[in-house]
């Protein structure tokens, strides 16, 4: 290992600007002469819109100008980026979604107008000013009901409100309704996984900005992917072409997902601000954040497990409904479906699995993907259909787990995927271990004298990161690519810069990323710079969700480099007069085996710049090179997880006492960095087993829209986690090894905690085999009364 | 409008502000200070912790008027004197006490209103302390261990 | 927010004709509650009136009988004393160490919000809310959910505390605002008990008149079994009225215990 390459607990240099209140978030940019937006919302969830007053907004002070939906008109919809076709071979039904609404508004946040005036206050007072003339019409928010005949329908041009009926796979139907009937137990269980909002703490901001000069647009947004969004709000929403917009992304603070979707603000800022001949900010208030950012999860499933005589599984089948909310995000309808159903066979060789999920549109803010997307979903209601299986049975549910596991690798699963590696006996193993599962009753027996009642839930998961290959995604309905990007600029005096279509909103690539380039030639991490998040100096990129960023874009970075190596070579063996073949790259320095000839880094980069003493006949001056990499298998980390509770029985509260993770995520670049990201998923995993979950009445207003009623974990919710990546099931189709290990917190722990629950009250006497996240302490307390 | 003084970080300043203008916009756009960042519009999230007069407040919850003569720190002013990570900000780089980084300044300002009144806080403690402080991407593992780190307690077996 | 006026005046009196100068004016304490309100465009004032720089309103005194405790006197300073350990323990709980640092003991009890922590110990000591104009018992002065006796124009100056024999306040966190759920304050004082329940009733913190007769003839927990208040409980997503009523009693046991 190169000093402070692959391996190395690096400390974070982006951390020195986040520590002095250096950083550049979008919101601390201010353009000359900006104007500010603000946007009259919908307070009813579904309703006509008649019209829209402006006449005394207009004659607020500061206005500069009040757009409605009549502005858009000739404008694109927000697009949705992933096509489902349903079982039928019908493709889904996709309804429009205006930049403001026009017609009709939709949920509780929907936007129909917008003031863009000289401050922000003054354009919150001006947007205050607004009248709508809406008439209510009945909302839909339980998405049974949505598919009830003669429910209202959210899009009154759209058949009905189910956007489409998906299963999975569909030719294994018949074997899997054969095998439930051949079945020596049947384990059915009804759960709910809850919708979620992400809220990351830095809510969204975009700026517009427009160079009347060149005509060239710009956007600064919150973004996970600005190329992304380049894409669709230029092609498809605006009609600008690539090369007469840029899209910045600069430091982005926190996403977990909300912040991949192109949202109409981003739209409305770069169009206003071209119409208005000035910047246009918009800054979202926390509030603002609850009814527009896209929510997460909300699939609401009955799980059916099959097992035989001997309780091995036989069969599973699953049907869910899954909530889109009013309109489709940016990448909603894949996360149900290919996200979700793919992931059904877990770390267990269930040889037959049918998944049916129905999408369905409803009068409440869009769903699409939150930290795991759909693999949280399809992790939770399998971990937690074994555990009530083991209950049921009188076994052990561990054992069970160990009795199923998947051994041999690869590992063709019958939900379309290809497992290349893995070991979920040694993750197991090692969670028994570090979890100290053997002293768990003595633990018991301490919380019952103090009167807790104690238990313990322990799970697997596995997960599918870095979706690709894009031939295959695009059959699926992808309407991108799915490869990542980069270029690798070696400067004159050998110091790097690597631009990357990825995009880091907490991951660390600016200190993880040069580690890998340290480490293939064998110098400092410190000769080597990250640019990221700005469409006009980075390659086409994807950015950064589903823990693709090493796995995919890591690799994009290290194919680049390799190009490097291999010119550098050249150059190398014309300074040394030797055979190319016979040139070494070691510790920053070039030789030629068998000689004492060497020539250092630096001296090979002046020459590709200097090139004096350079063999121009075969090669061109320079040193920089790019590569696009589109990987041939997603990533599969796996591991096992256990949790420890004590549940109050006078009160119902759960405090959670230990929590260990035991995860496989391959080779690993920074282990603290990689620490980290478990602790932060697991602590929103524990978050929505305990705390969060948004809320709607029946007329579609979202009850706990704030931080007041929407519980996010805190610092005295959670212990410290005793995490342990020493496992490494290396993956074998990427050239580092890697796997992601961004979303494998979020994806196991909720099953561990809602298991370690249901162990605890049944410890203290409850026949209970199941409560529906989040358990808090009033939902326990019920549960406990019954 | 009004014209507001007060001293920051050391630094005597003085800038216009409305009635309604809130301590973290003065700071933020009337001193163009956006080390202090704002999370919510209802007093929770605490990414906008400053101190006043020695005292952790949330400078969005407070208006800038309310801090006419006061002594304010903000994160911009926790580094050394020159220029090198304080021994808060420095643990939390050692122990990987921030991500994303936007709750960052309400942790270091938080942390070191502790540190000030309890040299040598329990798990517990600095847990109950950051009951004001949200924080989406740590977990609160590593912001725990980098604020006992500060303390000068060893974390390595309490944490790991 | 909409357009205000920020006034702060430096004598009572002067604070005092503000507010009768200014129809539509507010008072602001520490503005933990209303600033986060004018946020939501849920108030209107033109003018607030900040106590802030009213010396004589901050600070803590006690005598042989009573503590009195100034109406700017923040939550953190009240913590800080330690006379009746069950309301410094109570103002150490209420937010967060930034809210406890800005937040007054005037201003909640001004607010009266029906989770707030304050109305309870106010009720559960028999404390006297001294205002601009007269002493209000506590008996007298929590009139419903954000109801108070005070009248529009006048101002609390401070709130005194008979020092009970024993007291305890156990509150259980509404896990978002960490709000009480439900907060129940427990005295006693010679044969006077007194049950003060917050967070839990329709009608905003009140006297559980059950549980003081119980606890009288024997001031145990077990005293208190089988015991729920009456009265419309409060439910929401936090808790149906069932579980708050549950809660009044394993709160109200817990802080007799805890006495």
């Amino acid at each position: 290992m190169a000093d402070g390459g692959i391996g190395a607990p690096n400390k974070r240099r982006e951390d020195i600007r986040f520590l002095t209140g250096k950083g550049n978030y979008t919101d601390d940019m201010n353009k000359r002469g900006q104007a500010y937006v603000a946007f009259a919302r919908s307070q009813v969830a579904h309703g006509t819109l008649k019209g829209v007053d402006t006449s005394a907004a207009q004659e607020m002070p500061g206005v500069v100008r009040v757009f409605t939906g009549a502005d858009f008109a000739e404008v694109g919809g927000i697009p949705c980026g992933w096509q489902i076709t349903d079982k039928h071979g019908e493709v889904m039904q996709e309804p429009a979604h205006p930049v403001l609404a026009q017609g009709k508004v939709r949920h509780v946040g929907d936007a129909f107008a917008a003031v863009v005036a000289e401050t922000a206050e003054q354009a919150r007072d001006a947007a205050e000013a607004i009248e709508a003339d809406i008439d209510e019409l009945p909302a839909v928010v339980d998405m049974k009901a949505a598919l009830a005949d003669g429910a209202p329908k959210v899009h009154d041009d759209l058949t009905s409100n189910l956007c489409y009926d998906w299963g999975f796979v569909e030719e294994n139907k018949g074997a899997v309704e054969e095998a439930f009937k051949n079945a020596a137990h049947v384990t059915t269980l009804d759960l709910v996984n809850n919708r979620l909002v992400a809220n990351p703490m830095e809510p969204r901001v975009a700026i517009g900005d427009y160079d009347s000069s060149s005509g060239d647009s710009t956007l600064f947004t919150t973004s996970q992917n600005p190329h992304v969004i380049r894409l669709l709000m230029g092609a498809f929403v605006l009609g600008i072409p690539e090369h007469k917009l840029r899209v910045v992304a600069p430091d982005v603070g926190g996403g977990f997902g909300s912040k991949i979707f192109h949202y109409a603000e981003e739209a409305f800022c770069t169009f206003a601000a071209k119409a208005i001949d000035r910047p246009v900010k918009w800054t979202s208030s926390r509030s603002e954040a609850f009814i527009t950012d896209a929510h997460g999860r909300d699939h609401v499933t009955t799980i059916q497990l099959a097992l035989d005589k001997d309780n091995n599984f036989t069969a599973l089948r699953t049907d869910t409904h899954a909530n889109m909310g009013a309109y489709l995000s940016t990448f909603a309808p894949s996360v149900p479906t290919w996200l979700h159903g793919t992931l059904m066979a877990g770390n267990y060789k269930t040889p037959l699995i049918y998944v049916n999920v129905k999408a369905v549109f409803t009068n409440t803010v869009p769903v699409d993907a939150y930290r795991g997307a759909g693999r949280p979903e399809a992790t939770y209601q399998l971990e937690r259909v074994i555990s009530k299986a083991a209950l049921e049975l009188g076994v052990d549910p561990i054992a069970l787990r160990r009795q199923n596991f998947i051994t041999e690798f690869p590992y063709a699963t019958p939900v379309a995927v290809e497992y290349d590696t893995g070991d979920y006996v040694a993750t197991m193993d090692k969670l028994e271990e570090i979890a100290d599962l053997a002293g768990f009753e003595k633990r018991a027996a301490a919380s019952k004298a103090k009167g807790k009642l104690r238990g313990l839930g322990v799970n697997c998961y596995i997960e599918a990161c870095g979706i690709a290959p894009s031939n295959l995604v695009g059959q699926l309905g992808a309407r991108a690519g799915l490869y990542e990007s980069a270029t690798v600029r070696v400067n004159a005096t050998g110091g790097l810069v690597v631009m990357t279509g990825s995009h880091s909103h907490g991951q660390g690539h600016e200190t993880a990323f040069p580690q890998v380039i340290a480490e293939m030639i064998g110098i400092d991490p410190s000769m080597v710079e990250i640019v990221h998040g700005d469409t006009a100096n980075t390659p086409m990129g994807m950015g950064t969700y589903g823990s693709r960023s090493l796995a995919v874009g890591g690799s994009a970075m290290f194919k680049a480099t390799e190009k490097i190596i291999a010119k550098a070579k050249k150059i190398a063996a014309h300074l040394m007069e030797a055979a190319e073949g016979d040139v070494e790259l070691a510790n920053g320095e070039f030789s030629v085996a068998g000689t004492d000839k060497s020539v250092a880094w630096g001296d090979v980069t002046l020459a590709a710049y200097v090139p004096h003493n350079y063999p121009l006949e075969d090669i061109e001056p320079g040193l920089e090179e790019t590569a696009f990499y589109d990987p041939a298998n997603f990533t599969y980390p796996s591991g096992a997880y256990a949790c420890e509770v004590e549940v109050d029985p006078d009160t119902g509260k759960v405090t959670i006492e230990a929590f260990a993770a035991a995860d496989d995520f391959g080779n690993i670049v920074n282990p603290m960095i990689v620490d980290g990201q478990v602790h932060g998923g697991i602590g929103q995993g524990i978050g929505q087993a305990l705390l969060e979950g948004a809320v709607y009445d029946e007329d579609g207003q979202l009850l706990n829209g704030s931080f007041m009623d929407y519980a996010m974990p805190r610092a005295d919710d959670l212990p410290f986690y005793t995490v342990d990546h020493s496992c490494q099931t290396p993956c074998t189709h990427n050239p580092l090894g890697v796997k992601g290990c961004g979303e494998a917190g979020a994806i196991g722990s909720p099953p561990a905690v809602v298991n370690a629950v249901v162990d605890a009250l049944r410890r203290g006497g409850s026949d209970i085999t199941h409560i529906d996240m989040p358990l808090t302490p009033s939902r326990v307390w019920a549960a406990m009364q019954k | 409008m009004a014209q507001v003084k007060m001293t920051v970080n050391g630094k005597a300043v003085s800038a216009p502000a409305e009635g309604r203008m809130l301590l973290s916009t003065y700071l933020r756009e009337a001193l163009g200070m956006t080390g202090t960042h704002v999370g919510c519009d209802t007093g929770q999230c605490g990414v906008c912790a400053v101190h006043v007069d020695g005292k952790l407040v949330k400078s969005c919850n407070m208006f800038a008027a309310e801090a006419e003569g006061a002594e304010v720190t903000t994160v911009e002013g926790m580094a050394n004197e020159d220029g090198s990570l304080g021994a808060i900000q420095q643990a939390f780089q050692d122990h990987h006490g921030l991500q994303c980084g936007f709750c960052t300044p309400g942790m270091v300002m938080a942390a070191s209103a502790l540190l000030k009144v309890n040299s040598k806080p329990t798990e517990a403690e600095v847990r109950a302390h950051l009951s004001g402080n949200l924080c989406r991407c740590t977990g609160y593992h590593n912001i725990v261990k980098a604020i006992m780190a500060a303390s000068g307690q060893d974390v390595a077996v309490a944490a790991e | 927010m909409y357009e205000f006026d920020i006034k702060s005046p430096s004598k009572l009196g002067k604070a005092v004709r503000m507010l009768r100068k200014h129809e539509d004016a507010q008072v602001l304490g520490g503005g933990q509650t209303l600033i986060p309100t004018l946020k939501q465009r849920l108030a209107a004032p033109s003018v607030l009136v900040s106590l802030a720089k009213i010396d004589k309103l901050k600070g803590i005194s006690s005598d042989s009988g009573t503590v009195t405790v100034g109406a700017g006197t923040c939550h953190a300073d009240v913590a800080a004393d330690d006379t009746i350990s069950a309301l410094s323990a109570l103002a150490g709980g209420i937010g967060d160490p930034a809210v406890r640092n800005r937040g007054t003991i005037g201003g909640s009890l001004a607010n009266n919000d029906p989770s707030a922590c304050y109305p309870a110990a106010a009720l559960g000591l028999g404390a006297t809310i001294v205002t601009s104009a007269r002493d209000i018992a506590a008996d007298d002065y929590f009139q419903g959910l954000f109801e108070t006796a005070l009248d529009e124009t006048e101002i609390i100056t401070s709130v005194t505390f008979p020092i009970p024999d024993a007291a305890a306040y156990v509150k259980f966190d509404q896990p978002a605002s960490r709000f009480a759920l439900v907060g129940v304050f427990v005295s006693r004082k010679g044969s006077d008990v007194r049950v003060a329940v917050t967070g839990a009733s329709e009608d905003g913190v009140f006297r559980w008149a059950g549980a003081e007769e119980a606890l009288s003839a024997n001031f145990a927990p077990e005293a208190l079994d089988g015991l729920t208040p009456s009265g419309d409980m409060i439910g929401d997503i936090h808790g149906s009225p069932e579980y708050r009523a549950h809660l009044v009693g394993v709160m109200a046991k817990r802080a007799v215990a805890a006495c």
